[in-house]
């Protein structure tokens, strides 16, 4: 049978071919792989279904735990650049001041700007610089969480970084995510970034004090928010002159 | 905007795992990028182009399904995929529904190695 490969023995004892074969290869080495387009049969497949924000999902959920084990519930603010979170973080706290135990993180790519902003006699806030990193993540608001000191805090507000487009995939462990659109961002916006919406549990409409200076179409800009977020919250408010912040002030005592 | 990110961690799972399966080489990632992932797959795709080179995964080929978007009416109790990707209004009813079924997928599902 000249076509059947010889069987090897690692005694030296004849194999059933008749043939005395002595292997003295090390079985650790492996031959070197060779280079170009692999030999047919060598390419091994591994399955393997992994969910690839697993990790920040995990994280997000112990954040979670680590919140309601202290009564903390948290918001996540997001919104694009320039869309009012901070002075509508501003008004909230001052609103809230000497009712609700609040601390704030707030996340920047660079600077301690807004941090500044939001100091406050007794309110425990921390600034999260993410060096160039377009959203916070859990574990970032882990390290965050970690800073402040939380005795009596009922309330978290995490201001994320200024984006529409990737906070709208990271859980950091809120109960309530919370995305602003300003007038001056135009009716549309729901409609360009909707992951952003589709995910919020409420959207506020800012700046509506100069809605009718800029033209914008507030019946558009609730249409547009109730096709692509029906289960949204909607509130129409203005953080700069108080105008429509009892219904959000209520829905805050209402989370508690 | 995060893809790098993104691409990162699933090269580093892909380079782990194939290093303790005792594979050399990396030859082609598949990854399942939903409709409503927020990520874009050509992003993800530029982003794997800058981080492969001196790895074991270096020249390998990145394939990525798409894995369209599909909605669920409460009311109708059907199954229906989007008009576009986004605006969830239930073909039959006209109702706007918030329950995502399928599009939001994110998974490093296969690797092929040597």
């Amino acid at each position: 049978m000249p076509n059947k490969k010889p069987e090897r023995s690692r005694a030296g004892a004849p194999a059933r071919s008749g043939v005395i074969l002595v292997d003295v290869r090390d079985p650790a080495d492996t031959p070197p792989t060779p280079p170009g387009d692999p030999l047919p049969g060598t390419v091994r497949t591994i399955d393997l279904q992994v969910r690839l924000l697993d990790e920040n999902d995990r994280r997000a959920a112990e954040n979670r735990t680590f919140l309601q084990q202290r009564g903390i519930r948290a918001l996540n603010f997001v919104s694009s650049p320039g869309a009012g979170k901070t002075t509508l973080l501003e008004r909230t706290l001052d609103a809230l001041a000497g009712e609700v135990r609040c601390a704030v993180l707030v996340g920047d790519l660079e600077t301690d700007n807004d941090a500044r902003r939001l100091r406050r006699e007794g309110l425990p806030v921390a600034q999260i610089t993410t060096g160039g990193t377009c959203h916070l993540d859990a574990s970032m608001v882990a390290r965050g969480l970690a800073a402040l000191s939380l005795g009596e805090v009922r309330l978290l507000f995490v201001e994320n970084v200024g984006n529409l487009v990737c906070p709208a995939s990271f859980d950091l462990g809120e109960n309530r995510r919370i995305t602003l659109l300003s007038c001056t961002e135009g009716e549309d916006k729901p409609l360009k970034y909707p992951p952003i919406f589709t995910s919020a549990h409420a959207v506020i409409v800012n700046k509506i004090d100069v809605a009718a200076v800029l033209g914008f179409d507030r019946a558009v800009a609730l249409t547009n928010i109730r096709r692509v977020a029906p289960q949204a919250e909607i509130f129409e408010l203005s953080a700069r002159t108080g105008e429509g912040f009892d219904r959000w002030l209520a829905y805050l005592r209402a989370l508690l | 905007m995060h893809e790098l990110g993104i691409a990162e961690s699933a090269l580093e799972l892909a380079l782990t795992q194939a290093h303790s399966a005792g594979a050399s080489r990396v030859l082609r990632i598949v990854i399942r990028v939903g409709a409503l992932s927020g990520v874009d797959a050509e992003a993800l795709r530029f982003a794997f182009t800058v981080i492969l080179p001196g790895t074991a995964a270096e020249g390998a080929t990145l394939q990525i399904d798409p894995v369209a978007a599909i909605a669920y009416c409460p009311a109708c109790q059907k199954d229906f995929f989007p008009d576009t990707d986004h605006f969830f209004e239930c073909p039959t009813c006209g109702q706007l529904c918030a329950t995502v079924k399928q599009g939001r997928e994110l998974d490093l599902v296969r690797l092929e190695m040597l």
